[in-house]
């Protein structure tokens, strides 16, 4: 288990290059949800607008 | 024609007209988007004596030899025409191996000797498992023996 | 006729309604491709001759840099299909890929450099290929603030269109960066044509996280473009259906 850690020597290069990794890929899906959450909302309260001026 | 017709021939107009402007524009400046000059540009002149400049190329087998008590190395850097020796004072990149690629930044000398205050190491696309490379070295110096000292 | 899947993919709400079902039909695949991936990629792949552990970043690197100049040509060729169609479904998508492309764009050249460091010897160097993919940076950071500069969506989409299709020109240009020039970066290993340069064991972990990178693109742009359509469709029956409001609200 220390020994893969240590990736021969390389881990400081190895290591951060995975974590950048699963910091981009896991804002992107955050990113994306709170987007079509946000394009949701703003259309729920326009439909409501409208509703209520009806 | 539709104004559909005409918004497509537009965007195919732009696209080859960037296109075009781009592939002159790196043509005029292919010297400058060059990243290194191999032996064979520096023995044909193209480099102005006391420019700085990139050289790149293969470290000769069996030309590095060291300075004892300091940093200094001393290598030939060869494109299997024309050789350059190479003179550097400082810590080599892992991946400096004599017969591997090396980019050297740094300026010719007056007896012809590339100072270097910079030395880069370049790989080639190739990735394989230490046994592979081993068993592949043997066959080849077995089969090949000869061949490298041919030119 | 041949152009009534083009029209239909072309229908807003048939377009929502599509991305909906089909997002699981990605993100699922993604997740189960890239965890194999890393495993075969990590732990299972045999170290290299040179570079030994050190090559495991490819795993990360490469996949990255195949989406930052994928996720262009996805956006560019969207914007040109919008220019000429004027089809808002091709604007939303065009305008979901742009923060995607931009990040991983930025990983690649940050996995890039962290993985030159020990090779090459260097961080950076203004070498061909790196000097390209920095352009693409610039590029993607333009079209966001180009949109951004302009608060008409559809103005937003026509102006930004130029620009993504302008910029398609640096794509051929990165790719093929490291064969027309001298540079630092080396040949491609996977992309290019005949065997790829590299054993069975390292190479499966590399082609499943390719897959599992595109798959996981797929799916944020099918959620992304479902938002961008409910922003441009203001006054459609569908957004209210689609964006869940009841009919008693």
């Amino acid at each position: 288990m220390l020994k893969f850690l240590a990736m021969g020597g390389y881990a400081r290069y190895v290591w951060p290059c995975y974590v950048l990794t699963a910091a981009v890929v896991g804002l992107n899906i955050r990113w994306a949800l709170r987007s079509l959450h946000s394009a949701r909302a703003a259309a729920r309260r326009r439909i409501a607008a409208v509703r209520a001026a009806s | 024609m539709t104004p559909r017709r005409r918004r497509l021939f537009w965007v195919l107009g732009i696209v080859a007209g960037v296109g075009i402007a781009g592939a002159l524009a790196l043509r005029a400046f292919q010297q400058n988007v060059m990243f290194y000059f191999d032996p064979s540009r520096i023995a044909a002149g193209e480099v102005k004596p006391g420019q700085r400049f990139r050289l790149g190329g293969m470290v000769e087998q069996g030309s590095v030899s060291r300075t004892p008590g300091s940093l200094e190395v001393r290598f030939v850097v060869t494109d299997f025409k024309h050789q350059v020796a190479v003179r550097y004072d400082n810590v080599l990149p892992d991946l400096f191996r004599e017969g591997a690629g090396v980019v050297a930044h740094g300026r010719l000398d007056a007896s012809g000797t590339f100072v270097a205050d910079e030395v880069l190491a370049k790989h080639d696309e190739k990735y394989m498992p230490p046994e592979v490379a081993r068993s592949l070295q043997a066959g080849k110096s077995a089969a090949a023996a000869p061949s490298g000292e041919a030119r | 006729m041949a152009w009534v899947w083009f029209h239909r993919f072309g229908s807003p709400p048939h377009f929502y309604r599509l991305a909906t079902r089909l997002t699981p039909w990605f993100a699922w695949p993604a997740a189960l491709l890239c965890l194999a991936g890393l495993i075969g990629g990590l732990v299972l792949a045999p170290p290299d001759y040179q570079q030994g552990d050190g090559f495991r970043i490819i795993y990360v690197h490469a996949p990255a840099a195949w989406l930052s100049l994928m996720v262009y040509v996805v956006m560019a060729t969207s914007a040109a299909v919008g220019l000429i169609w004027r089809m808002t479904v091709a604007y939303a998508v065009s305008a979901s890929c742009a923060v995607i492309g931009a990040s991983f764009t930025a990983l690649a050249l940050a996995t890039g450099m962290l993985w030159g460091r020990p090779m090459w010897g260097t961080y950076w160097e203004w070498d061909p290929r790196l000097t390209s993919e920095l352009l693409l940076l610039f590029l993607y950071l333009g079209y966001l603030g180009l949109r951004n500069s302009i608060d008409d969506v559809g103005r937003a989409d026509r102006a930004s269109a130029v620009l993504a299709i302008v910029g398609v020109v640096n794509v051929p240009i990165i790719h093929y960066s490291v064969i027309w020039w001298n540079s630092l970066h080396q040949a491609p290993s996977v992309m290019k044509f005949g065997r790829p340069t590299m054993p069975a064991a390292m190479l499966v972990p590399l082609l499943l996280m390719l897959a599992g990178f595109t798959a996981y693109f797929v799916a944020l742009l099918l959620i992304r473009a479902r938002g961008e359509l409910l922003r441009r469709e203001r006054n459609a029956h569908w957004t209210a259906e689609a964006a869940g409001a009841t009919a008693t609200g």
